[in-house]
């Protein structure tokens, strides 16, 4: 039965970069995937596209295709990539500019845009997960992109690119968009694209699934993190799946970091929402079949919703915050002196914040005080954190932090402050007609 | 007994909702992991953190249970003003809940 080889070169936009080119050496890959976008990320990169429109794709992008473009070329390694973020086209291009510069011919480039779906949310005041709607937010409003599936990058494929850059696709549409290219699955057939989609899910965080984001030394011990290496997954043409990585690489793949990475940011395992199908894991079966070698099974499906997730990202606040630490004797009893004195001052000298949290790192700071130990730590670290309507207005919060360096408890020291601007997402469906996805090819 | 020493776990998050896995090492821990990590459980372990409902799958297939926390980060990861916007560091606290040695 045909098998396909997927590797997953980047499990977040900060990444490491040579695991991916070791998988683009070593991997005996068919296809190396950089997954690059979180939620927010996106509205970040279109806040950058403001400020220079041929910009607003991974700051990244560049490294990483210097680093692995030659070694793709040479092994017949196809790339696909959300690092388009904000602008797919802007990334195409410039990773045509950079094949240009390594003389590296037959570079076949595809930029897939429409995923923003802006003008439909301001049309329709669709409502958001926050329980505004969308003309609520006004012009705090700087991004709003659709999750879009895995359609425009089996078509990228079919007119021959073995680049696709994307926006906000769905994570696992990356990895599913060469499975149906490849296998020729139908986009009504909920199975194979149930099983699509655990491909996708579990491939996606890179990493964190050949021990990367598992280890607790003594109990669950992995070696060679330092040198973690990246996933393989061997997909069949019936969707079944093992997965692996490069011999000699650091890390392990278990069945445990599997289970792991299966349930990671899952709700009801029954119903896993795509754009292209509902998955369902319920059926998943995990074994060991080798070493660094775990089979996954199974995995279902149900007709896709026709309902798309969208990203708004908005600017919502301005978040201020202050540090500062303190040791030996009494410390705990110094930081909790010194979160009163802040506590006060804020009042005092009228900061006005709609929410604030006063937290000592190494005591309750996490998970609240109930579930802090008896017994002082050595040191703790005072943290003040409020958010505020003005960036002007928050600086003052870790102002407050910064002059008990002077003026509060004794031995205070390494105090640190920041103010910064929060663009957050808020989310709302939008039907699927309403992202217009197109295909263009950026030349050889 | 504490939960670390028969199960694993893993946070993940969307928006202002937190999933947290527990999975058994050995498949015959499950049915125990099954009766005694109840959502009730979870949320009272995760109180400093767990203020809306708290939902349980089952996952016999794999021998996991997924716990769906909702409005446990903050306002959500992109707004949030805690330390662990993302609460990444749940699955930590909810593995240091007490257990009856199993049967």
């Amino acid at each position: 039965m045909k098998t396909i080889r997927i590797g997953a070169g980047a499990g977040y936009s900060g990444d490491r970069i040579e695991p991916a080119i070791e998988l683009a050496e070593k991997g005996d890959l068919d296809y190396l995937v950089f997954e690059c976008l979180a939620e927010r990320t996106i509205a970040l990169a279109q806040q950058a596209r403001m400020s220079d429109p041929r910009g607003g794709y991974d700051p990244l992008l560049g490294e990483r295709m210097r680093a692995v473009l030659p070694i793709c070329a040479r092994n017949g390694v196809k790339i696909i990539t959300n690092m388009g973020a904000a602008n797919p086209a802007g990334a195409a291009q410039a990773t045509r500019d950079i094949a240009r510069a390594l003389r590296l011919s037959g570079v076949r480039i595809a930029a897939v845009s429409g995923d923003d779906v802006m003008s439909w949310l301001r049309e329709n005041d669709a409502p958001l997960d926050n329980g505004a709607t969308f003309s609520a937010l006004g012009n705090r409003v700087v991004s709003a992109n659709a999750y879009i599936g895995a359609r425009p990058i089996v078509e990228a494929l079919a007119l021959g690119a073995n680049v696709v850059i994307t926006g906000r696709a769905a994570d696992p549409a990356l990895f599913m968009g060469p499975l149906l290219h490849e296998f020729g699955w139908a986009m009504d057939d909920w199975t194979m694209l149930g099983r699509g989609t655990l491909v996708g899910h579990l491939l996606e965080c890179a990493g964190q699934i050949t021990g990367g984001y598992f280890a607790d030394p003594g109990v669950k011990d992995i070696p060679g993190l330092a040198r973690l290496g990246f996933p393989i997954g061997e997909v069949r043409a019936d969707g079944d799946l093992v997965v692996t990585k490069v011999a000699g690489s650091g890390g392990r793949v278990t069945p445990q970091t599997v289970k792991e990475q299966l349930l990671y940011e899952i709700h009801d395992p029954r119903a896993y929402f795509q754009p292209d199908v509902v998955a369902d894991f319920s059926d998943v079966q995990v074994d060991h079949v080798g070493a660094d070698r775990v089979r996954v099974s199974g995995g279902k499906g149900a007709p896709k919703t026709r309902l798309l997730k969208t990203s708004v990202g908005y600017v919502d606040s301005y978040i201020g915050e202050g540090q500062i630490s303190y040791a030996g004797p009494n410390a705990v009893a110094r930081g909790r002196l010194a979160l009163d004195i802040v506590r006060e001052r804020l009042a005092l000298t009228g900061v006005r914040m709609t929410e604030a949290r006063f937290d000592l790192i190494g005591v309750d700071s996490l998970h609240g005080p109930a579930a802090s130990r008896a017994g002082d730590p050595y040191e703790v670290r005072v943290r003040v954190a409020g958010r505020a309507e003005s960036l002007a207005e928050a600086a003052r919060i870790g102002a407050e932090v910064e002059t008990l360096y002077t003026n509060g408890p004794a031995g205070g020291g390494g105090a640190w402050k920041s103010a910064r601007e929060i663009v957050a997402v808020a989310s709302a469906l939008v039907p699927e007609t309403a992202a217009t996805p197109i295909v263009t090819i950026k030349g050889e | 007994m504490k939960l670390r020493a028969i199960a694993h776990s893993r946070t993940g998050d969307k928006g202002n909702t937190s999933n947290i896995s527990v999975i058994a090492y050995e498949a015959k821990h499950y049915p125990f992991l099954r009766e005694q990590v109840t959502a009730e459980r979870v949320k009272a372990v995760l109180a400093g953190v767990a203020r809306g409902a708290v939902t349980r799958y089952e996952m016999p297939n794999v021998g996991a249970l997924n716990f769906v926390i909702e409005g446990a980060l903050g306002g959500g990861v992109t707004r949030s003003l805690a330390l662990d916007a993302h609460g990444k560091s749940l699955s930590s606290a909810l593995l240091d809940l007490d257990l009856p040695e199993p049967g």
